[in-house]
């Protein structure tokens, strides 16, 4: 027995059972997520269910679980069950879902016409087409034909509104950015003594922009009227009657007529609508676009901060500063630095980025646009510096590990070769340890990507009207609030009004967010491995 | 018998002593009367000398390791350093290229001239003098870059960055350290990927590639099998020829194939300095007979 325990036999089963534990850990959150997360694009069929009461209801099933505290109540009584059903149609009933108890279902099939139309308002619609109109003549009629009638309008319609979405957004927008630069302008004269001919030069120029704003407003008239002259009338299961106009339509299957590899087909195209989409509703429907552009953006200019400075700052620790007591405490600090609470560079970065530096910016650069700040509120700046505040102490303690791997042997050849300190800090040791430093920004951008507390301060917001990139002068707008992934997923799935329909959301996002991670990791790794080719030994 | 061991402790203190007193006088003389100073032992007399080393002491912070050491080193020979292991040989090699700077608390007096000029001298551009003399280290180590790369590397950083001039001295430079046909169809390849003999041959080519005078090797085969250490002989043997070659070495058989002047070295003196053959067959100093017949070390 006593050898046993000895050689050490338990011991390495324990490290075993850990190993296993954390995997198992791991693989089960991936696989939940994964699941809910991916299941969520795939067209499930539309049931009927027929109720006892006579009624009939028709819908997505989404869940079913036993009823608690009717069977516990006496051996003899079986375990009773209910259902939920996605029923939709939030414009008529005001409610998405819906609990039945078997008990009450009389009968359940799958009617073949079933139509499920994903909608740009009241999000999803399940009943069936009765006619569309065009100025209030029918042109068809019935399931069948209407069907092949909307197949084909759907992306004229969606022609139509990307083409308002352009004029409003981008010509309309634009206009005015215009009107307000040369209000702000005319406000700059106005502060520095004024120039009464200047004032009015761009008094005009707003005039003219105006008379084009006109124009723009007629040619959105057109549009509207085009986008809303075809209607499409709907019926509900139990009968109700619904009259919108075609072009609110976003998507419409039939899942029931579907063949597998048309479902393959539409989970694709949800699967692309919601990575390439704005959201809608509340944030509850449609795409995430914007969040994944924020995210992605954010921790590309946080990698732009953090590693020149973190690099900068790990070379002149040990390499240049004379190693001493001062040196040891400021590097005790820096380690201490990588375990304060992100909350807490987050209410640092509002009074010292947002409060201090952005609004002494605004004073001076942009002071006619006061009192509405422009840096001297939240936005992807002052996020990505945060975020670089934060794990700066990250990429110093791997640069420093890096530099002192590289070997004395190694920086004695160089200056042996009349290399002077720096020539062989910046040609010899920098390269050589590249690939420690990657590893350090590895890490780095694996924390700044799933951090959310400090940036719900400092610039994140639940709908981001504009991305912080756009084609408008100067293209890169440091100052705009944006939004991302992780602060998608607090918002959707917490904060939503319509949580039962976003719960499946909370998943998808929270993939897309681990997916951002593992590729943005996979870059570093990739550039890393391919450095470490280069500058270290294969064979000796 | 205690009593006498603590009288014999005492004396070799007081003797001691005296010495440092000594000591202290003769270096006041020295600041006093340089030009007067003569060496405690007669100076080998070698021909046509490129490094004249004069009284040279050096302290690591209070311990000192080079102590008086005057020697000459002959243009286009091949020297060796051999004495055991903390003699001070390494040291000594280091003074040559002022690599010792680097580390904590030396500190060096006495002059070393090379071609008549102190290379202590405030006014020495340490890097210039590195440029004038190359070293090879113990261990080898290339540069994490191309071999290409690892030659070329102190021309770049002496400004030249021409193609053409480059690929002309790596290949001369590879060619001179007898590695060219080697590795003349890889040059793009990592230097970390090449056998150890080889890696040390491309050190010796990067330290020929900025055509120093001096040529210092620090113990270049100790980590090296006896095949790849004949090869770095024979090359040693020829490049003799072009530069003037100092050697530390373990191996006194090495010291005696491949060097013509000898210096053998104990606790940071010169015990003694001759042609190799003299240290070798004929040695003056009962010490170095001692040590060259293993007889200690």
């Amino acid at each position: 027995m006593n050898k046993f325990w000895k050689n050490g036999d338990p011991f390495v089963w324990l490290t075993g059972v850990a190993l296993m534990f954390s995997l198992l850990m791991i693989a089960g959150l991936i696989g939940l997520i994964m699941v809910k997360g991916l299941g969520f694009f795939w067209p499930t069929g539309v049931t009927e269910f027929e109720l006892s009461n006579g009624t009939k209801v028709m819908g997505e099933v989404t869940a079913r679980e036993q009823i608690k505290g009717i069977s516990g109540k006496s051996d003899t009584e079986e375990a009773k069950y209910r259902t939920q059903l996605k029923i939709g149609n939030r414009d008529l009933y005001g409610l998405d879902f819906r609990w039945i108890d078997d008990d009450q279902i009389v009968a359940q099939s799958g009617p073949k016409y079933a139509v499920v139309m994903e909608r740009r308002e009241w999000g999803n619609f399940y009943g069936f087409i009765k006619e569309i109109t065009e100025d209030g003549n029918a042109t068809c009629q019935g399931n069948e034909e209407c069907w092949s009638k909307l197949e084909e309008d759907i992306p004229v319609y969606a022609g139509i509104f990307d083409e308002i979405r352009k004029i409003e957004k981008g010509d309309i927008g634009g206009i005015n950015r215009e009107i307000e630069n040369y209000r702000l302008k005319i406000r700059g004269v106005e502060l520095k003594g004024g120039d009464a001919s200047q004032i009015k030069q761009y008094e005009e120029k707003i005039a003219l922009e105006e008379e084009k704003y006109k124009a723009k407003e007629k040619e959105l008239e057109v549009l509207y009227q085009e986008f809303t002259k075809e209607k499409i009338i709907i019926t509900s299961i139990d009968g109700r009657e619904k009259e919108m106009a075609l072009g609110n339509v976003v998507l419409a299957f039939r899942p029931n007529a579907m063949s597998w590899l048309q479902k393959a087909g539409l989970y694709v195209q949800r699967a692309w609508g919601f990575v390439s989409e704005e959201p809608r509703e509340a944030n509850t429907e449609g795409g995430v676009f914007p969040a994944i552009f924020g995210t992605i953006m954010m921790v590309l200019l946080m990698s732009i901060v953090v590693l020149p400075f973190g690099v900068l700052a790990a070379l002149y620790l040990s390499e240049y500063a004379k190693q001493g007591t001062m040196v040891r405490i400021v590097r005790i600090c820096v380690n201490n630095l990588a375990g304060v609470p992100s909350i807490v560079f987050g209410v640092f970065a509002v009074g010292f980025f947002i409060y201090g530096i952005g609004a002494s910016i605004d004073s001076f650069f942009f002071a006619e646009s006061l009192p509405n700040p422009t840096f001297g509120t939240g936005g992807i700046l002052w996020a990505s510096l945060t975020l670089a505040l934060l794990t700066v102490p990250v990429v110093i303690v791997a640069t420093e590990e890096g530099l002192a791997a590289v070997s004395q042997e190694i920086r004695h050849g160089s200056l042996a070769l009349g290399a002077t300190k720096f020539e062989t800090t910046w040609k010899i040791v920098i390269p050589s340890a590249m690939p420690a430093i990657l590893t350090g920004l590895i890490l780095a951008i694996a924390r700044a990507t799933g951090e959310v507390a400090p940036l719900m301060i400092t610039g994140v917001v639940k709908l981001a009207p504009q991305l912080p990139v756009d084609g408008y002068f100067p293209y890169v707008h440091l100052e705009r609030k944006f939004m991302h992934l992780g602060f998608h997923i607090y918002d959707v799935g917490f904060q939503s009004p319509n949580v039962e329909a976003a719960k499946p959301m909370v998943f998808t996002t929270a993939l897309l967010l681990i997916l951002i991670v593992i590729a943005l990791n996979l870059t570093a790794i990739v550039i890393r491995n391919r450095l470490k080719k280069k500058y270290t030994t294969s064979a000796v | 018998m205690e009593v006498g061991i603590k009288l014999g402790t005492q004396n070799v203190e007081q003797i001691r002593a005296n010495e440092m007193e000594q000591k202290i006088e003769k270096n006041i003389e020295d600041t006093t009367n340089i030009e007067d100073k003569t060496p405690p032992y007669a100076k080998f007399k070698v021909p046509n000398p490129v490094v004249e080393i004069n009284d040279l002491n050096l302290y690591y912070g209070t311990k000192q390791a080079l102590k008086n050491i005057y020697m000459d080193i002959p243009k286009n020979k091949a020297t060796a350093f051999i004495g055991p292991s903390g003699c001070g040989k390494s040291t000594l090699l280091r003074c040559f290229n002022r690599l010792n700077d680097l580390v904590d608390g030396a500190k060096v007096e006495g002059e070393l001239l090379i071609d008549g000029e102190d290379i202590y001298d405030p006014s020495i551009d340490i890097t210039e003098l590195r440029k004038r003399v190359g070293m090879v280290f113990q261990k080898s180590n290339p540069f994490p870059k191309s071999i290409y790369e690892n030659v070329a590397y102190g021309a770049r950083i002496s400004g030249e960055n021409k193609k053409s001039v480059l690929d002309e001295i790596v290949e001369k430079s590879l060619k001179g350290a007898a590695l060219w046909n080697e590795v003349c169809d890889r040059l793009d390849e990592s230097a970390l990927g090449m056998s150890g003999g080889q890696m040390q041959r491309l050190c010796i080519a990067r330290a020929i590639a900025v055509e120093p005078e001096v040529l210092l090797m620090d113990e270049p085969c100790s980590a090296l099998d006896p095949i790849a250490t004949g090869k770095i002989e024979d090359l040693i043997t020829q490049l003799k020829e072009s530069y003037t070659i100092v050697i530390v070495t373990h191996n006194m058989q090495q010291a005696s194939r491949v060097s013509d002047f000898t210096a053998f070295m104990y606790l940071g003196e010169m015990i003694e300095y001759d042609t190799t053959e003299t240290i070798f067959l004929n040695p003056n100093k009962k010490q170095t007979e001692d040590y060259v017949s293993g007889k200690f070390g």
